[in-house]
């Protein structure tokens, strides 16, 4: 298992990674829902969800292999699978 | 000019609609000896603030135009003396002058290098911007951008302490200014370019398995994108297609002697950039899954630099999976072939006969008329479902 420690905020945990590499949606964050699909939402494209979920592994230390991809859509889906027991 | 001595530095042209630009910042003072590469100034363009580079050796003997004036791409911005056995930088003196700012985009394709920060503190303009104006030091505070480079967030956390307004935006380049710009650029292109439109589905079934176990074996900072096999395809298609590859100029076809593929890359606040991969037929894709991250990082952070937007010799558009199915698109003049790939999606597809489910996706080419016809497009076309349906190339990328 990871090293880490354990993530006291994961909501902020999400959205700064969000805000790292989408500086622009920065502002929009605020008023996210956090049950809705923000990728659609903020219209993150292939790249950018990449790279947001690089930053997340980095910082929980734990994979997220592609197959979890599709039930991590909103805020509170990807922190509940990041604070659960993993793969 | 008369005097051989010195040479002129011009506003380069930043990508294909842009006309004008100001200077917000030297990077150099007069009296400084500055080497091919060399980053001498950030310019502000419509789009977004660039690192310009120089392309030759010289000493800055003087400024010609003012920080933040307005200019016209093409005006002389500094004079520089050249230095002992420099090349006679012609290029920049005379063709400027004579030929629209976009003939230049041949001129510059060869030799370009990237150049990384040369003991100065790598960071975005933005970010030097905003640290002047809350009086922090750039070196002291760590970067998290590409290359450690300053980014805005960096400069946002260092400055929490103090209250500042938060500045999360590029200072307002009004939406209309940009779109103003692109509807000009794209008016020529219409008016200019005699388009045809070629498609052809490609069953792109392999290539996600091939990704799928890939990524599936790799950490999540080295899996690949369909993207970066798909710029990888047309860097293998235009290096063997080279009608397709180069600029339309004074009425006739100069084909470039590097394939420097640049990508589309839309900007959530308006307006689109193409900032290039230089010599994208020499990668892999690996190396093309880097590059085009790097790419697209910058153009979300506002650190695209100069030689990235100049040069292009083609360019891809990729919809991605919540795209559209399929682009007819408008080529950025003086190039002469836009690529677009459209999302894939499981489509009936028949095999040996029997209809069966495949993911399939749409590869189209929007061409100029007066540079190829559509028998070498199609060739062109066929060239990309090739690598994408048997991996050919990515394969080989693979083993080597």
């Amino acid at each position: 298992m990871s090293t880490h420690p354990p993530v006291s905020d994961p909501v902020a945990m999400v959205l700064s990674a969000i805000a790292e590499v989408a500086p622009e949606l920065e502002p929009e964050l605020a008023d996210l829902d956090p049950d809705v699909d923000f990728w659609l939402e903020l219209q993150l494209d292939s790249m950018d969800h990449l790279s947001i979920m690089t930053r997340l592994s980095e910082q929980t230390g734990r994979d997220i292999p592609e197959r979890d991809y599709p039930r991590l859509t909103t805020v509170n889906s990807i922190c509940s699978y990041l604070s659960g027991p993993g793969t | 000019m008369g005097d051989t001595a010195t040479f002129e530095y011009r506003l380069p042209s930043l990508g294909a609609d842009m006309d004008e630009g100001r200077v917000i910042e030297w990077r150099v003072a007069a009296g400084d000896t500055v080497h091919r590469g060399d980053l001498i100034a950030v310019v502000e363009t419509e789009k977004s603030d660039i690192d310009i580079e120089i392309w030759h050796d010289g000493i800055v003997e003087e400024f010609l135009v003012d920080v933040g004036e307005l200019i016209d791409v093409g005006t002389p911005i500094a004079r520089l003396r050249r230095l002992g056995d420099d090349p006679v930088p012609r290029a920049q003196d005379s063709r400027d002058q004579e030929q629209p700012s976009e003939s230049r985009g041949r001129v510059d394709v060869e030799g370009f290098t990237v150049v990384q920060g040369q003991g100065r503190v790598l960071a975005s303009p933005l970010a030097r911007r905003m640290a002047a104006e809350r009086g922090l030091e750039l070196a002291s505070i760590s970067g998290s951008g590409p290359g450690g480079a300053v980014v805005e967030a960096d400069v946002l956390r260092a400055g929490a302490a103090q209250p500042s307004p938060p500045a999360t935006q590029p200072p307002a380049r009004s939406a209309a200014t940009m779109r103003s710009a692109i509807a000009e650029r794209m008016s020529r292109a219409n008016r200019e370019i005699p388009h045809y439109h070629l498609a052809r589905d490609i069953d792109v079934g392999a290539l996600k398995m091939w990704l799928d176990q890939r990524n599936a074996a790799r950490s999540i900072s080295e899996r690949l994108l369909p993207a970066a096999c798909y710029v990888r395809a047309v860097a293998v298609a235009a290096a063997r297609h080279h009608d397709l590859n180069g600029f339309w100029i004074d009425d006739h076809f100069e084909p470039a002697s590097a394939v420097n593929v640049a990508m589309i890359i839309s900007l959530r606040r308006g307006g689109l950039v193409a900032p290039h991969i230089e010599r994208a037929d020499q990668r892999s894709v690996d190396e093309i899954m880097v590059a085009l991250n790097e790419l697209v990082t910058a153009a979300r952070t506002g650190t695209l630099r100069g030689s990235w937007l100049t040069g292009s010799t083609i360019t891809v558009t990729n919809l991605g999976d919540t795209g559209a199915d399929l682009v007819h698109g408008v080529i950025s003049p003086p190039q002469v072939a836009l690529v677009g790939f459209g999302r894939a999606l499981p489509r009936p597809w028949v095999v040996n006969e029997l209809v069966t489910v495949r993911p399939v996706m749409t590869a189209t080419l929007a061409a100029d008329h007066r540079a190829t016809d559509g028998a070498i497009g199609s060739r062109f076309l066929a060239t990309i479902a090739d690598e994408l349906e048997h991996l050919t190339l990515l394969e080989q990328s693979e083993r080597t």
